[in-house]
């Protein structure tokens, strides 16, 4: 064996044990306790209304969070990419800023905004109606904020790569920019959307921090599942946590390899 | 006329692209814009289409005015360097493009996008993705799409410059006996003079935004408006301040009369032509001829000859010489 073999083997084994110790056992170790006792603690668990509701509640605030994200996603790379303005830089640094600044300040930013007290847009808001904190939309909002960058960071790059010459022949044989946005632009980018959307998906079915401060964790109304998670191991409930936390970690497993099963090979 | 440029200025910040630029296109004939690159050629192809805008001046075509019409309201097809193929599309969805934005009927989109994959010599490749293609076809592929709309006129910017040469000389002789088959009045920007000498009808010579000359082929190779026109179509070389194409100038081993005495320092064959290099006084000068010619003249190298310019020969007082010297170097 030369000198460059052993280098190689050594290398793959560090970065398969890396990869074991922090991601794969520990992730194991939550199914291999939800289903220590069979499929009891799976019954349980799927038996409470708090945890049933709140499973409901993250999937749909997860699917509306990236419905946000997939269109203001699409905008912004697409100004971001083909548009040269003042501020440019500084609007590509800020986005991001939600995955440098952690979930929970963004969660108190939020409630500096909205609150209903002296909230700078929040006391309006309130006058007619309309609550943010402690209700869906504040919970919709956290988790775009933490998410946005996902999308984004996928399509920027592959709009750099595939350059302007498409549209531009698009255009030259007639179509106009919706028509070149949606024939060439939106196939172009068509898996890059479609990964960020799976990632924004997942990062969405986690959000923690952020929710936890802007939702109040009203038990049964406002408590996302990963509030569940944290509450019901806390009072000693910890075969529903494990169930609940096994559930939001397949959802999250499945929507990647779905995508990695029907993404064409060699397409990135 | 197709189309009438008239004092179009054109600045990237600093850089002036094109400045106070005027043309006129005959309908039907084959343009070529010829220049150094950065010269200022490809932006007015570019203002042409609509892909840029002019910040003074007017564009015109077929009798409308179109210089601030969007480019899919000019009817124009344009041809880019790197094809710029609908890499998610077939050859035949790529050639059908224009016609289904114009939502014609399927079956006239179909029989002409037959049309157009015989006129290119692609049919057996409809099915087929770009990425599937040479580069060669890629490019025929890209023509067909332009002409499938039926444009006023068709534009080609550098088209061949990302082909290699064997491919580039066919596509070249292929778009020639196109164009007089199909007759739409055609724009070609190219940096290579050959290439414009052999296709177009005529000939703009841009060069640092500006038009240095324009006319038919034989009249920029015969009668160059300046130093720059000449150096910059065909080979030339100096003798005596003055530029002259080095197959213009004749040698002799006695005095024909008006000529210079000179010692022939190099002789290099190159095919069917041979390149010898003289010193007259202080001057390097380049001559060539045919290896027969060569052969009867029965010079020695390192002897002495006679040099003058055939009679009509053009010349051009020479006033920049690093032009002159960057052709010599391309010429040897």
């Amino acid at each position: 064996m030369t000198d460059s073999r052993v280098v190689r083997y050594v290398l793959r084994f560090v970065a398969v044990a890396y990869l074991f110790l922090l991601v794969a056992w520990p992730v194991s170790l939550v199914a291999k306790n939800t289903f220590a006792h069979g499929w009891s603690s799976m019954r349980t668990a799927l038996a409470d209304p708090i945890v049933t509701g709140s499973l409901k509640l993250t999937v749909y605030v997860a699917v509306v969070a990236v419905i946000f994200n997939l269109v203001f996603g699409v905008g912004i790379s697409l100004i971001l990419v083909r548009r040269r303005f003042p501020g440019r830089r500084a609007l590509s640094a800020l986005i991001d800023l939600p995955l440098a600044v952690s979930p929970v300040v963004v969660g108190l930013a939020l409630v500096l905004t909205y609150n209903r007290r002296d909230g700078w847009l929040g006391t309006t808001l309130e006058d007619h109606g309309f609550h943010v904190l402690f209700a869906n939309p504040g919970i919709i909002m956290a988790t775009t904020f933490v998410s946005l960058p996902l999308m984004i960071r996928e399509i920027v790059p592959v709009l750099e790569e595939i350059g302007t010459d498409q549209e531009q022949a698009a255009r030259s044989l007639g179509a106009n920019p919706r028509q070149t946005f949606l024939r060439i632009t939106l196939p172009s980018i068509k898996w890059a959307v479609v990964y960020g959307v799976v990632l924004s998906l997942a990062r969405a079915l986690g959000e923690f921090g952020a929710v936890k401060i802007v939702a109040g964790n009203i038990a049964g109304r406002t408590q996302t599942a990963t509030q569940v998670v944290e509450q019901t191991y806390q009072d000693f409930q910890q075969n529903t946590a494990y169930a609940t936390s096994f559930i939001l970690a397949l959802l999250a497993v499945a929507s990647i390899v779905v995508v990695s099963i029907i993404r064409p090979k060699g397409n990135t | 006329m197709s189309i009438e440029v008239r004092g179009v200025n054109k600045r990237f910040g600093d850089f002036v692209a094109l400045d106070d630029v005027s043309v006129s296109i005959p309908s039907g004939s084959l343009t070529a814009l010829l220049g150094p690159s950065g010269g200022g050629k490809s932006t007015l192809l570019r203002i042409i289409a609509g892909l840029e805008f002019a910040d003074t001046g007017s564009v015109e075509i077929e009798g409308v005015e179109a210089t601030h019409l969007p480019p899919q309201q000019r009817n124009v097809g344009f041809v880019f360097q790197h094809y710029a193929a609908f890499k998610h599309m077939s050859v035949a969805r790529n050639i059908a493009f224009g016609l289904e934005i114009r939502r014609r009927p399927k079956a006239e989109v179909r029989s002409r996008v037959a049309e157009l994959l015989a006129l290119v010599h692609l049919t057996q490749f409809a099915g087929r993705l770009p990425s599937q293609l040479s580069g060669g076809q890629r490019q025929r592929m890209a023509l067909a799409r332009a002409l499938a709309v039926e444009p006023t006129v068709l534009l080609l910017d550098e088209p061949f410059g990302a082909l290699d040469a064997k491919v580039r000389q066919e596509l070249r002789d292929w778009l020639r006996r196109l164009h007089d088959e199909v007759n739409v009045t055609t724009v070609l920007v190219t940096h290579d003079q050959d290439e414009a000498l052999e296709v177009a009808d005529e000939i703009v010579v841009i060069n640092d935004g500006r038009i240095e000359q324009i006319g038919t082929p034989d009249q920029l190779y015969d009668e160059p408006a300046n130093d720059f026109v000449m150096s910059f179509l065909g080979p030339v070389t100096r003798l005596g301040g003055q530029l002259v194409r080095p197959h213009d100038l004749e040698l002799s081993t006695s005095d024909p009369g008006g000529g210079r005495l000179c010692s022939i320092t190099r002789v290099t064959r190159v095919g069917f032509e041979v390149r010898v290099e003289i010193e007259v006084g202080d001057e390097t000068v380049l001559v060539t001829m045919t290896r027969t010619h060569y052969a009867a003249l029965g010079l020695d190298l390192g002897g002495t000859a006679w040099v003058r310019p055939v009679a009509g020969a053009p010349t051009v007082a020479g006033s920049s010489n690093a032009a002159v010297q960057r052709d010599f170097a391309d010429a040897g």
